[in-house]
């Protein structure tokens, strides 16, 4: 078999989006940024949005989300991507525009910045992935890790008298009457790949229709950061993330499919 | 021509050229003295007639963030505040300069340090031509004399920050802020089309179409041998700005035996001062740096041959007295006379330390 029949149509099964590139990722194997990654390029090719999508990338580990997907893109500084968003959108509105940040990121030094534009129902779409740490900087407590986990900043577990309590801010979101769609989801199955390629899409069309501002939360992994391995971190996940951020649509008033 | 002359503050000034020259967004939050600027768009309604958007930020840190998205998106962005303010768009403004975007940035200065006062001051002189923010980089700074002034450069701030790709500053106070003088205001001019940004901004981010590379903007990058490139790059920028884009105004130099040098509102009450003294006699001049970055140092050295002083009157604690101490390199005597915590000085007062400081009577 040549290389020609591999690719030829009949004998396609599955091929990566065009707009992923070939660049090596800086991410670590069993992390779920790769996977998302993957879904958002999917869903800008499939709504034929390849020249029309800006993207803003956060500080933390998606801080190099620009080299990875051949759209344009903005580089954030640390938390205030949904203003950056807010700026592109208003000034260009016929662009889809999306966010892509972590948990310290959007839920601890961007707080501000991510209410207010959920708040103002700005027409943008922010991913925000959650894995209750801070990645890139080595595994410190982020205001989404859970009571009693371990961390380099808090290595003898989360304790809230010490360290206040997990930070659900997707919830919060929810409660924002500029939201129109609000989401958690995950990438750990095959099933829930499927249903976070779903939510993001809505997230991306509520935004290009203007019924408001769309938050998708993805809870994720951090093998590395969590000192497991791929498979025991996806285990931990589903044992503990999911009880403290349970997974499903918190909000939808778009009446999209 | 529009020569049709009217009265404004220098603060709706601001918001009325902004307009007139197709400024295509502002994003600002309230502070004193400035909140003007801010209440004239909105109650002007651009939005209905130019296009332009007007959006009241969270916080002057999320306001300068929504200037970089905009601008980085090609469109002729600004945001205006007052020192505490700006204080806390250093962050922004230093990532913009990292990146390469152009944005304008209006100052209208207020005494500090801290809280401070609500009263004029020019005591962000430093933050403003040092950078201000983390990093080696400069902004280019306007320093307005006058409400027609305050008009006038808002075009040219955006042609100076578009030219070079880089933030560009109007450092007022409030005493140009809140003062009311006769304007010719700009003609109106039409905002850009999408294909004039995409001629003029071939890096902004508004979609990658196929003939291209995708556009990035960020100021980020771990091998230390690219971003040393990109620092050199930076500085050859900063070089050229120096070169070509002095700007400064001088009165009654050439037989002058004294200089005065003052920007903005402390250089319109030197004028008066200036008068005063040539009333009595004196031979003084006025020599005045617009663009406070890059400093008119050759300019200034150059016209200060054969003086026999200078004073440097500011509204701080002596801050632009250094680069005029660097550019004379000991020609000349330099001193400085200023007030501070709010206090705008007299022209008498200036006289006087002239006459003190220089003169010794």
């Amino acid at each position: 078999m040549t290389e020609n029949d591999i690719i030829s149509p009949e004998n396609l099964v599955y091929k990566k989006p065009e707009l992923m590139n070939d660049t090596p990722m800086h991410y670590c194997p069993g992390c779920s940024h790769g996977v998302v990654h993957k879904l958002i390029a999917e869903i800008i090719e499939e709504m034929g949005m390849e020249e029309k999508t800006v993207g803003v990338s956060p500080v933390g580990c998606a801080v190099f989300a620009y080299r990875y997907l051949d759209i344009d893109w903005q580089e954030a500084a640390h938390g205030r991507a949904p203003a950056l968003a807010t700026a592109i959108k208003r000034l260009w509105p016929d662009r889809l525009v999306f966010t892509y940040q972590g948990d310290g990121d959007l839920a601890c030094i961007g707080t501000a910045e991510t209410i207010h534009a959920l708040n103002r129902g700005e027409h943008i779409a922010i991913i925000f992935i959650n894995n209750a740490i801070y990645g890139m900087t080595g595994g410190q407590m982020a205001p989404t890790t859970l009571i009693g986990q371990k961390t380099s900043t808090c290595p003898y577990g989360r304790d809230p008298e010490l360290h206040g309590y997990p930070l659900n801010i997707t919830e919060i979101a929810s409660t924002l009457r500029g939201t129109c769609y609000v989401s958690r989801q995950s990438v750990d199955t095959v099933g829930s790949i499927l249903k976070a390629k779903k939510a993001i899409r809505k997230a991306f069309e509520a935004s290009m229709k203007g019924l408001g501002s769309s938050l998708v939360e993805i809870v994720s992994t951090c093998n590395s950061g969590w000192k497991l391995s791929p498979a025991e971190a996806n285990e931990w996940m589903r044992e503990k993330m999911f009880k403290e951020y349970v997974k499903g649509d918190l909000k939808d008033t778009t009446n999209l499919k | 021509m529009n020569n049709e002359v009217t009265l404004l503050k220098g603060n709706e000034a601001i918001a009325y050229a902004a307009i007139r020259c197709g400024a295509d967004a502002f994003f600002g939050y309230p502070i004193t003295p400035q909140s003007e600027i801010i209440e004239t768009l909105s109650l002007l309604k651009p939005w209905e007639t130019t296009g332009m958007v007007v959006v009241q930020a969270e916080s002057e840190v999320a306001s300068i963030n929504m200037v970089y998205g905009g601008a980085g998106a090609g469109k002729r962005v600004f945001t205006t505040s007052s020192s505490p303010g700006v204080a806390l768009m250093q962050e922004g403004i230093s990532f913009m300069a990292g990146s390469e975007i152009p944005g304008v940035i209006v100052n209208v200065q207020r005494g500090g340090p801290g809280l401070g006062t609500i009263q004029p001051s020019q005591s962000d002189y430093f933050q403003a031509t040092r950078g201000g923010g983390n990093g080696d980089y400069n902004v280019i700074v306007l320093a307005p004399n006058s409400v027609q002034e305050m008009a006038d450069f808002m075009d040219l701030a955006f042609t100076l920050a578009f030219r070079y790709r880089n933030p560009a500053m109007i450092l007022s106070d409030g005493v140009i802020g809140q003062m009311m003088e006769k304007v010719v205001l700009p003609e109106q001019k039409p905002r850009r089309t999408e294909e004039q940004i995409r001629k003029e901004c071939p890096w902004a981010t508004i979609g990658r179409t196929k003939d291209r590379q995708p556009n990035i903007l960020t100021s980020l990058e771990l091998k230390p041998e690219i971003m040393e490139a990109r620092n050199i790059h930076l500085q050859e920028k900063y070089a050229t700005i120096r070169e070509k884009e002095v700007r400064y105004e001088t009165i009654n130099c050439e037989d002058a035996d004294y200089l005065i040098v003052a920007f903005g509102s402390a250089a319109r009450i030197s004028e008066k001062s200036m008068e005063i003294a040539r009333g009595k006699g004196e031979k003084v001049g006025l020599f005045r740096p617009i663009t406070l970055w890059p400093f008119p140092e050759r300019q200034l050295a150059e016209i200060a041959k054969g003086k026999k002083g200078i004073l440097v009157a500011e509204i701080n604690a002596g801050q632009m007295v250094e680069d005029v101490r660097l550019a004379i390199n000991g020609a000349v005597p330099v001193e400085h006379f200023g007030r501070l915590g709010g206090i705008v000085p007299d022209p008498q007062e200036i006289v006087e330390a002239l006459e003190t400081k220089m003169m010794r009577k």
